[in-house]
């Protein structure tokens, strides 16, 4: 645990030496932590792989995700996310992906609803390593995407070490 | 595996039309992969990786749980109560072992 800590505090000094733009050596220390963290790219880039590439319509109001605004214990983070649909066989969710945009790996659960769930709400409790934003996307079964995001603020990292 | 049984809420009564909130509860370790030991090796990966519901034999739900999702995973979802029946619950982990329970629902 100690360990840990000390690891994200030289993550954290690593990050503020890219802000203050000190060459070579900031460089270095970016590239580190862009392959120990997922970045919103690779969100991105997991959310277009699991919606087939269809183009998603942010912040639609479709979407809700209900999140505590500071988390702090990061090992156990809850989430419940509601996607506004009438859950009929010719228009309801088929997936609900949650991602997570600075944990190890983005991926953190994907549901895989009926239309005899009647409701779109699911709820879990999540692992997050630091702050960050959650994205949630819904697959309704016109093929349309809607996502939504919201950020959690996390004391202390849940992701081990 | 889990030691104790995995625990499931399913109203035992429920009328047509409900939209009944159903959770779940599974002791499991969820190890990430990510940790390390004290000698400073990697623990190696074991999750739950697949979580099924049926009702009377038909998939309802599933979910597909990589590592980000907490130790002893919890997921809660709806359904619309039809008709009386059984649900099965299916978790599965890394090496393909799975772990089942069941609950029965009266509708009127």
């Amino acid at each position: 645990m100690n360990k840990n800590i000390l690891n994200m505090a030289e993550m954290d000094r690593r990050a503020l030496l890219k802000a203050a733009g000190m060459g070579a050596l900031a460089l270095t220390g970016a590239g580190i932590a862009s392959s120990a963290n997922a970045t919103p790219e690779d969100a991105a880039a997991y959310i277009n792989k699991m919606t087939g590439g269809a183009s998603g319509t942010a912040n639609s109001g479709k979407v809700s995700i209900k999140l505590p605004e500071i988390a702090e214990n990061g090992a156990t983070v809850p989430i419940t996310v509601s996607v506004d649909s009438p859950m009929t066989s010719g228009d309801h969710v088929k997936h609900i992906h949650i991602v997570a945009e600075g944990n190890p790996n983005p991926e953190v659960i994907s549901f895989n609803l009926t239309p005899s769930n009647g409701k779109a709400e699911v709820a879990t409790r999540m692992r997050l390593g630091k702050t960050q934003n959650i994205v949630a996307a819904a697959v309704m079964s016109d093929g349309t995407v809607h996502t939504n995001l919201k950020n959690v603020k996390v004391t202390i990292g849940g992701c081990g070490g | 595996m889990a030691v104790k049984p995995p625990r499931v809420k399913v109203p035992k009564k429920a009328t047509k039309g409900d939209l009944v909130n159903i959770k779940t509860l599974i002791s499991h370790k969820m190890e990430t992969g990510n940790r390390k030991d004290k000698k400073g090796e990697k623990i190696p990966r074991l999750i739950l990786n697949k979580f099924e519901v049926k009702f009377n034999g038909a998939e309802v739900f599933s979910a597909d749980i990589y590592t980000a999702v907490s130790a002893n995973p919890y997921i809660a979802f709806f359904h619309k109560a039809e008709a009386s029946g059984t649900f099965n619950f299916t978790w599965t982990d890394d090496k393909g072992k799975s772990v089942a329970i069941s609950a029965d629902m009266a509708v009127s």
